[in-house]
C-alpha cells in the first residue's frame, strides 16, 4: 500500500494503515467485547434459571405449606422458618468464632509482626483458606464435633449447628483476617505517627486510631464473611447432622438444616425418588432465595470498601 | 475525620503520668494486648495443624493395609476394601479440562476488554459490577444453574448428571475469579510499555499481544492457578448436579460418550466416605482428603514453577 514514489503525495489511505492489521483489530474487538458480555449472560441465566423455576414452584404449590413445622419437602412440608433458623444459628456461631480470630489476626500481621515473622505466618493463613471445603466438612463432623464441642457441650450431638457453625468459622477466619488486614495497611502511615508523636502508646495508636481509621473496610470484611457463611453449603451438609428433613429446630446444639444443607440433601437424593410431585423443585425456591441475600451482602459489602479506597 | 484525628487526651494523659511515675515500667496492658492477637492468630494456625495432622493420621491405616497403588488404583465402591480415587482423579483432571479450555481464555479476554479497550460507559461498569458480584454468588447457587441448563435444557447434549455439565458449571463458577485476577495483573502493567508500543505504530491488539499480556502473565498465571483450586476442591454444585455415589463403571468409548456418561471427582469422594458410617470409611475419608490435598498441592507448586519461568523471563 505505501507509495514507493517520493514524488507522490501521501493519500488517507496510506496513513490507515494496512486494511488487514485494521480488520484484525476490528475482529479482536469484538471478540474481547463478547468475552465481557458473558459476565451480563451468565448473570441473566442464573437469575432467569431461579426466577422462572421458584415461581413455577411458587404457582404450584400450596403457600400455607411453606410455613409449615418443619423442612420435609417428599411429604410437601416445606417450612421455610426451619431452614432459616438453622442458616442464622450458622452465621452467628461462624462470626463468633472468625470475627474475633480474624481481625486478631489482622491486626497482629499488620501492626505488630515483624516482617520476618509475617512472611511465615500469613502464608500460613493461606494455606488454611485454600482447603477446600468438603474436607472442612469431614474434619468439623470426625474432630472438631467430638474433640471440642461434645466436650464442652456434652449435650451437643455428632451433626449438630454447632458444630457446623464452628466449622464454618473456622473455614472464614482468613477471609475476615485477609480483607481486615488489606483495610488496616491502606491506613496511612501519618496518622499512626501523629498518634505516637503525640506520645500515644502502641495499643492505644492501634486500638483509638487506626482500627477506627479502617472500620469501613473491616465492616466490609465482617459482611463478605456473612455472605459466606449463608453460602457455605458442605461444612453444613457434613457437620449439620440432618439427612433429608429437619423439624423447627431452635437450639443449636441438635442437629438441623440450613438452606444450602436442605438443597443439598434434596439435590443429591433426587434421582432415587420420582414422582413426588414438586419437591426438587422446591430448590430453585430456596436457591433464589439464598441469591437474593447474597448478592444484597455483597453489593453492600462493595458500598464499604469502596468508602475506605475513597477516604485514602 | 476530625474525631479520627483527635487523639483521646484523657488516655493519654493517663499513660504519660503513668510512665513517669514509673520510669520506664513495661507497658503490661500493650504487651497483653500483643500477646492475645498473637494467641489469636496461633489459634488459627493450630487449627489447620490439626486439620492437617488428622487427615495424615487417619489415612495411614490405609496405606498400611492396602500399598498406596492399590489406594489409588481403586475405584468408587460401597466396600471399603476396595474404595480407591482413580475415578475421582480422572473426573478432577476432566473438570480441570472444562475449566482450562474455557473459563481461562473466556476470562483473560473478558478482562482485556476491561483494561484495555473498554471507556468508562454503562457497559463496562455493569459488566465490572456483575463480575465482582457473580464471583460472591454461593457454589450452591452455580450448581442450580447447572442442573437447569446442563442436566436439564441441554440434557441431549450433556448427557445428565455427566462430566461435561459438571465441567461446564465449573467453568462458569471460576470464570468470575479468572476475570478479577486477569484483569488486576493487566492493570499493573506499566503504561508506558503501551505508549512504546503505540509510539512504534503498533496497533491496539499488537500491544496487547506483544507488550502487555507478556508482562501480564505471571499475575494471570497465579489468578488461573487459584481458579483451578477452587475447581478442583469446589463439590456443592457437583452435589446439586449430581454425580455417581454407589458403584462407578467407567466405559471406554469415543471421548464424547466418555463426556456425556457419569462421573466422579475428588471432593466428592471425600464427600461419599464422610457420609458413610465412620468405624469403617474414616480412614478413607482421610485417605481421599489427603489425596485431594497433594493434588492441590502440586496444582499450587506446578504453578510457583511457572510464574517464576515467566517473571525471569521478563527481566
Amino acid at each position: 500500500m505505501t507509495s514507493t514514489d517520493p514524488t507522490s503525495t501521501v493519500t488517507l489511505a496510506d496513513l490507515a494503515g494496512d486494511r488487514r492489521r485494521r480488520a484484525t483489530e476490528r475482529r479482536m474487538r469484538w471478540i474481547f467485547l463478547l468475552a465481557a458480555s458473558s459476565a451480563i449472560v451468565i448473570t441473566v441465566m442464573i437469575v432467569a434459571t431461579v426466577v422462572v423455576e421458584a415461581g413455577r414452584f411458587l404457582l404450584d404449590v400450596d403457600l400455607s405449606s411453606l410455613l409449615a413445622d418443619g423442612w420435609f419437602p417428599r411429604e410437601g412440608k416445606f417450612g421455610l422458618p426451619t431452614i432459616f433458623v438453622g442458616t442464622l444459628w450458622i452465621t452467628v456461631i461462624a462470626i463468633c468464632v472468625a470475627g474475633p480470630i480474624g481481625l486478631a489476626s489482622a491486626v497482629y500481621l499488620s501492626e505488630y509482626a515483624h516482617p520476618g515473622v509475617r512472611r511465615v505466618l500469613k502464608p500460613a493463613l493461606e494455606i488454611l483458606a485454600g482447603i477446600p471445603s468438603v474436607i472442612i466438612g469431614f474434619f468439623t463432623l470426625n474432630f472438631i464435633s467430638p474433640d471440642l464441642v461434645q466436650r464442652i457441650f456434652t449435650s451437643a450431638e455428632r451433626g449438630s449447628l454447632l458444630a457446623a457453625g464452628v466449622g464454618v468459622g473456622v473455614l472464614i477466619i482468613p477471609l475476615v483476617a485477609s480483607i481486615s488486614e488489606d483495610a488496616l495497611s491502606a491506613v496511612p502511615d501519618s496518622l499512626r505517627e501523629a498518634s505516637i508523636g503525640l506520645g500515644a502508646r502502641k495499643m492505644t495508636t492501634t486500638v483509638r486510631v487506626v482500627l477506627p481509621a479502617a472500620l469501613s473496610g473491616i465492616v466490609a470484611a465482617f459482611i463478605v464473611a456473612v455472605s459466606r457463611a449463608i453460602g457455605e453449603t458442605l461444612v453444613v451438609t457434613l457437620a449439620g447432622g440432618a439427612a433429608g428433613g429437619s423439624a423447627f429446630q431452635p437450639n443449636p446444639v441438635d442437629s438441623g438444616l440450613t438452606m444450602t444443607a436442605a438443597m443439598a440433601n434434596l439435590a443429591s437424593g433426587s434421582d432415587q425418588v420420582t414422582g413426588v410431585g414438586n419437591a426438587v423443585q422446591s430448590l430453585y425456591l430456596v436457591g433464589f432465595l439464598l441469591f437474593l441475600m447474597t448478592f444484597g451482602l455483597n453489593l453492600l459489602a462493595d458500598r464499604f470498601v469502596r468508602r475506605f479506597r475513597q477516604e485514602y | 475525620m476530625s474525631t479520627l484525628l483527635t487523639p483521646p487526651d484523657e488516655a493519654i494523659d493517663a499513660e504519660v503520668a503513668n510512665s513517669v511515675a514509673s520510669g520506664r515500667s513495661m507497658d503490661a496492658k500493650g504487651l497483653a494486648f500483643q500477646m492475645a492477637l498473637l494467641l489469636a492468630l496461633l489459634t488459627a494456625l493450630a487449627v489447620l495443624v490439626w486439620l492437617l495432622y488428622s487427615v495424615v493420621d487417619g489415612a495411614i491405616p490405609v496405606f498400611q493395609e492396602r500399598s498406596v497403588g492399590d489406594f489409588l488404583s481403586g475405584k468408587l465402591s460401597g466396600s471399603p476394601q476396595r474404595f480407591g480415587v482413580s475415578q475421582g482423579i480422572r473426573g478432577s483432571i476432566g473438570i480441570l479440562v472444562f475449566v482450562a479450555v474455557i473459563a481461562f481464555p473466556l476470562g483473560v479476554a473478558a478482562a482485556v476488554y476491561l483494561e484495555e479497550y473498554a471507556s468508562d460507559n454503562v457497559f463496562s461498569r455493569a459488566v465490572n459490577v456483575l463480575v465482582r458480584n457473580l464471583a460472591g454468588v454461593p457454589a450452591v447457587v452455580y450448581g442450580l444453574l447447572g442442573l437447569f441448563v446442563f442436566k436439564g435444557l441441554l440434557g441431549d447434549l450433556t448427557g445428565g448428571s455427566s462430566l461435561m455439565s459438571a465441567g461446564l458449571t465449573m467453568a462458569i463458577l471460576v470464570l468470575p475469579v479468572v476475570v478479577i485476577t486477569a484483569s488486576e495483573a493487566i492493570r499493573a502493567v506499566p503504561q508506558p510499555l503501551r505508549e512504546a508500543g503505540y509510539g512504534l505504530g503498533a496497533t491496539q491488539w499488537e500491544v496487547v499481544r506483544t507488550q502487555v499480556l507478556p508482562y501480564a502473565a505471571p499475575g494471570i498465571l497465579t489468578g488461573t492457578v487459584l481458579s483451578f483450586a477452587r475447581a478442583l476442591g469446589e463439590a456443592a454444585p457437583l452435589l446439586i448436579i449430581g454425580t455417581a455415589t454407589g458403584l462407578l463403571t467407567t466405559s471406554g468409548g469415543s471421548i464424547l460418550s466418555q463426556l456425556q456418561g457419569n462421573y466422579t471427582a475428588l471432593p466428592m469422594l471425600v464427600y461419599v466416605a464422610t457420609k458413610r458410617p465412620a468405624d469403617q470409611w474414616l480412614s478413607l475419608a482421610s485417605a481421599s482428603a489427603l489425596v485431594l490435598l497433594v493434588v492441590l498441592l502440586v496444582a499450587n507448586s506446578a504453578a510457583i514453577l511457572a510464574r517464576n519461568h515467566f517473571e525471569k523471563r521478563r527481566s
